[in-house]
């Protein structure tokens, strides 16, 4: 074994290329799609074209009869298979559940639920096929807006749930205590805020591919997915009732998620059920519109906000109300998201002694919707970043002072908001809010602003703040699980740190990416820790075959939960190397020092044993300590004691047309704190990402649906998403205060630029507005809303 | 994403794609395939046969010998990147750089676009402008078609199935012209909204002596404004007539709205992109 000579610079920190692009970015890394197996069918789905209604019949007979058809099957055929299970409900309040099944049976409640399936030779001639299964419709009424599907004759959807009401939940003080300290306050804001519907858009669809082995009787499912473990479980004991070490789900390179990966959907069982009728592998890969149509949406909520305030800014009381448009049915973990992710949030980063947050879960005939980058916490942020500017305007205080006057200070954490959420563990709002303000030169932008407004200006100037706080790394399973906020689960993860008889090191995780990164990070962060060289590491994972388990890559935990996992495991292989190392150099275990990839005895580096013949020495294992197992590997199973909490702010300058409310994006400063960063160029990465998904939806991004529910944004040429000509330069800076919740100090990066930029964004464009008298616009704040708003006031 | 089953051909000349046109009434020509192929794969398109005019000869190519010449099959990326059209017809490599993006650039076409008469494309408006008209070629020889007589209706050319547009001719310019396309770009197909495109000659005595303006997007075809034309002719391009003549700019247009854009905000910003459109084609005037 060669020693290294000297001790490696430190990896942790550099901005280092991401390991896996190449292969990704150039056509070499395998997708769900490019799996090939030998005998492959290809599923085509029967899609309901109506919103609401009862299937009268289903002729399958021409499509059978068609070339290249295997079978087709209906919700009938399925009848006797579970429907998709809930994960996730409402903590501590009755939930009226209602998921999809693999097929619709009788009635369907949203264009695009599948009501029968074709398997044929080729995808050609499934969708062929697919076109000639005549199914006949009874139509029903339909509904799509939360609000009005919980009045008094609104059409129902589900027996169970009487009108349409999925669950009330609340948090926070009793209403009549806030209401009281509403009613004492001197400054009252009243303001009815949508946050609407959003399409996820992951570059690539979704889908998946079932085997079944008739020998084994082993299922294999292929699936683009966040979270194949979960999948296994759920699939295996909730829906096939086939036991769990039956099923491997492999998740090859995923394309993208921003959460819509993470649930368990109808076609993951279909295929393992379909390979099993037919004898034959099976796959079924969506196209655009169906993902559009039939993946989960996000967001879409209505909220009433009432708030009180001092004159000098300090808010005092804040009242929430929120329909949650959850579609036609439950997906997987629907409804924690506008409850723990939200309502538990919408304090933000201010110390409100007065909340209370009621939010009604709603079925309407529309996709389902469930955690969407962000999840929650980006409504939230909505909600409580409206809530000052709308604050500012009604004392006519700057926006930076009323939040300003509200923070929670340095010395308040680990701060509990009173509503809750488990407590903050660590912040310096004021900092960052500081900085921002500094390095977009907040002050010469007002006074601009107040000059272009003097002189008449037809390019109106708005600067928009949003200071955000997060919650990542949700995890602790005793808050999150069932008896808490109803999670049917643990959220813990795990790593097993194995170093080979040559020194290569295998790290096997149950997180994974979905373009995060992970291979890159996680080796930074082993390579620094085990003091091996970077390239001799290997990350494995999105396999149950070979990866111990882990809940998923989701809420922006991999780095928090499932690094912490690794970064355990490399602290045990180091204890393990360094007992070894006692041994071999004839010296007591506490005598050693383990630097950089060496044990030595304290004081004589020289006569070191490296991690390589150490991990040589415990493989041969012919020379152990006593009792000393060989192989030198270690498996943590890690359940944080806390969630993280980053948190930031951003400011955002715009431009809008006095002629025909255009905008432009002049400057986007953000300062973001995700505590210590592994990997500065994949945080940026991320935070880029991030911003330009959510100015997205403050200008132009929106699912719409028409009254009769049908998806009118159903393709890419209607729905909008941000593309390179229409984002900015964003011009990043970061402070950063270590997390004391992990080893590692890190807070999390995944959602951080969504969470802020919607609210930053929003508060710029209503800014340029303000002195006309505009208080607030629903997003997306398109050109003919802005000129709308702009028009001279008649009547 | 999957199409109907189709034929396939690729002729190698106009003629011979001619007659498989006759042959196929159900056919459709394939030019860059942009607007054609996802009307397929969505299966709102099913032709019976495709005729790939790649390898047909002679339908590409740029000719700036007094009247302009574009081949058919000439690629926006080819329109936009021409030396020789910057200097001739500038408004033309200037819209070639706002349609769809870098990928559409590289293989959409000219020719297809204006076979195709999407209400909302880019080059229809300009070839209104420039008073460009198209050769087609069918079975019985060729024919020159006006640019105002080839966009019937929405999607519909006055082209018969077996024509084959081969060219585009547009008159060289006299006097002192400017020229400019100025688009409200839709925020996710990219289309024209509202597109305006300005070609406005200047006489010695320094009035305007021809203003064609031609919008897109509002309507359910490319349509020239000739209340605005009406409002320039004869007076100076001043920023009065420009103003008057953007005032009038939605006169007579019967104007689309949907849920991204009412037909009431299609009218309004008809005036303001008609203003901005002739403001710079006056600036180009030098």
């Amino acid at each position: 074994m060669v020693a290294a000579q000297e001790a490696p610079a430190k990896l942790v920190g550099q901005p280092l290329k991401r390991r896996e692009d190449p292969r990704l970015i150039t056509g070499a890394g395998n997708f769900l799609d490019d799996v090939k197996l030998t005998g492959l069918c290809h599923a085509a789905v029967v899609r309901s074209p109506y919103a609401h209604a009862r299937i009268v019949g289903i002729d399958a007979e021409a499509a059978r009869r068609m070339p290249g058809v295997v079978a087709v099957f209906t919700g009938e055929d399925l009848a006797e298979v579970n429907p998709l299970p809930c994960a996730w409900q409402a903590g501590n309040v009755q939930n009226n559940v209602n998921t999809p099944r693999l097929l619709a049976l009788g009635e369907v409640h949203q264009v695009g639920d599948p009501v029968a399936v074709v398997v044929a030779e080729s995808a050609y001639l499934a969708t062929d096929a697919a076109a000639a299964v005549e199914v006949s419709y009874e139509e029903l009424p339909v509904v799509v807006d939360a609000r009005k599907a919980t009045e008094p004759g609104a059409p129902q959807l589900h027996d169970n749930a009487p009108n349409n009401v999925v669950m009330n939940w609340t948090c926070g003080k009793e209403a009549a205590e806030v209401d009281a300290a509403l009613a004492a306050a001197p400054v009252r804001v009243n303001q009815r805020v949508v946050n609407q519907r959003l399409i996820p858009t992951a570059m690539e669809p979704r889908g998946s591919i079932g085997r079944y082995d008739e020998g084994t009787g082993e299922y294999t499912l292929w699936a683009t997915s966040q979270a194949p473990h979960v999948h296994r479980l759920l699939t295996a004991a909730f829906v096939l009732g086939v036991p769990e070490q039956k099923i491997r789900v492999i998740a090859p390179n995923v394309g993208g998620g921003f959460g819509s990966k993470i649930f368990l959907y109808f076609d993951m069982p279909l295929v393992l059920w379909l390979s099993k009728q037919t004898g034959r592998p099976v796959k079924f890969f969506e196209d655009r519109s169906e993902n559009y149509l039939h993946t989960t949406h996000g967001r879409d909520h209505i909220t009433d906000i009432e708030v009180g305030a001092e004159p000098d800014g300090r808010i005092t009381a804040l009242k929430v109300k929120t329909w949650a448009n959850l579609g036609a049915y439950l997906s997987t973990i629907a409804p924690g998201i506008p409850t723990t992710l939200y309502g538990r949030m919408v304090a933000g980063c201010y110390k409100i002694p007065n909340i209370h947050v009621d939010v009604t879960g709603v079925y309407t005939n529309t996709a389902m919707v469930d955690a969407y980058r962000g999840a929650g916490r980006p409504e939230a942020a909505f909600v409580i970043e409206r809530v000052c500017d709308l604050v500012a305007a009604e004392t006519g205080l700057d926006p930076a002072e009323v939040r300003r006057r509200n923070f929670i200070q340095p010395e308040d954490f680990p701060y509990d908001s009173g509503i809750g959420m488990l407590p903050y563990d660590s912040g310096n709002y004021e900092l960052a809010l500081d900085r921002a303000m500094e390095n977009v030169g907040y002050a010469a932008l007002r006074q601009e602003q107040a000059a272009r407004r003097a002189n008449g200006s037809r390019k109106l100037l708005g600067v928009g703040l949003s200071s955000y706080v997060e919650v990542c790394g949700v995890a602790p399973s005793k808050w999150i699980g069932l008896a808490g906020e109803g999670w049917g689960a643990g959220l813990w993860e795990s790593a097993n740190v194995r170093v080979h008889l040559t020194g290569k090191t295998v790290v096997t995780t149950g997180s994974l990416p979905h373009g995060q990164g992970h291979e890159t990070t996680f080796a930074q962060l082993v390579a620094d820790e085990l003091g091996v060289p970077y390239d001799d590491i290997q990350i494995e994972h999105s396999d149950t075959q070979g990866t111990p388990f882990g809940f998923g890559s989701y809420g922006s935990r991999s780095l928090t939960v499932g690094g912490t996992a690794i970064y355990k495991s490399v602290a045990k292989v180091r204890e393990k190397a360094k007992e070894l190392a006692a041994h071999l150099l004839e010296a007591a275990p506490e005598d050693i020092v383990f630097e950089n990839g060496k044990a030595f005895v304290r004081g004589t580096p020289d006569a070191s044993k490296t991690i390589q013949d150490l991990a040589l020495a415990a493989h041969v294992a012919y020379d152990l300590p006593p009792g000393m197992e060989p192989t030198l590997e270690a498996t943590t199973f890690y359940d944080p004691p806390n969630c993280t909490f980053p948190f930031g702010t951003h400011v955002c300058v715009v431009e809008v047309d006095r002629d025909t409310g255009e905008i432009d994006l002049l400057r986007y400063v953000a300062v973001d704190d995700v505590g210590n960063v592994i990997n500065p160029l994949i945080v940026d990465g991320q935070v880029h990402g991030g911003i330009a998904q959510g100015l997205a939806q403050a200008l132009y991004e929106g699912a719409v649906y028409d009254d009769s529910g049908e998806l009118i944004t159903g393709t890419m040429n209607d729905y909008a998403i941000p593309r390179a000509r229409m984002v900015p330069t964003y011009e990043l800076d970061r402070t950063v205060t270590p997390s004391p919740v992990n080893p590692m100090g890190a807070k999390g990066a995944g959602e951080a630029g969504t969470i802020a930029s919607t609210p930053a964004v929003a508060n710029a464009v209503i800014d340029a507005l303000a002195h006309l008298g505009v208080r607030h616009l629903d997003m997306p704040l398109t050109p003919e809303k802005l000129w709308r708003a702009m028009a001279p006031k008649t009547g | 994403m999957f199409p109907n089953q189709f034929d396939y051909h690729r002729p190698t000349t106009v003629a011979e794609a001619v007659g498989v046109l006759q042959q196929n009434p159900d056919a459709k020509v394939l030019a860059g395939g942009h607007s054609l192929l996802p009307a397929m794969k969505l299966r709102l398109a099913a032709p019976s046969a495709l005729v790939d005019l790649s390898k047909v000869e002679g339908l590409t190519g740029i000719s700036t010998n007094g009247s302009v010449v574009i081949g058919a099959m000439t690629t926006y990326a080819e329109l936009r990147d021409s030396a020789a059209l910057k200097a001739a017809l500038p408004i033309v490599p200037e819209t070639a750089y706002h349609v769809g993006d870098p990928q559409v650039q590289a293989v959409g076409t000219l020719g297809g676009s204006l076979a195709h008469a999407d209400p909302s494309a880019d080059f229809t408006a300009v070839a209104l402008a420039l008073d460009a008209s198209v050769k087609a070629v069918g079975a019985d020889g060729d024919r020159t078609i006006p640019a105002e007589e080839l966009f019937v209706d929405l999607f519909t050319t006055s082209l018969a199935p077996d024509e084959v547009l081969t060219e585009i001719h547009i008159p060289a310019a006299t006097g002192r012209t400017g020229m400019a396309y100025e688009k409200f770009r839709h925020p996710a197909s990219g289309y024209a909204v509202v597109g305006v495109a300005a070609v406005v000659s200047v006489g010695v005595d320094g009035t305007v002596a021809q203003a064609r303006i031609a919008v897109t997007g509002a309507t359910s075809k490319a349509t020239r404004a000739t209340a605005a034309e009406q409002a320039l002719v004869g007076k100076p391009l001043s920023a009065d007539s420009i103003a008057a003549a953007a005032a009038v700019a939605n006169q007579g247009l019967e104007l689309n709205g949907d849920h991204y854009a009412s037909a009431e905000y299609r009218a309004h910003l008809l005036g303001v992109y008609t203003r901005r459109a002739l403001e710079r084609a006056a600036a180009s005037l030098g």
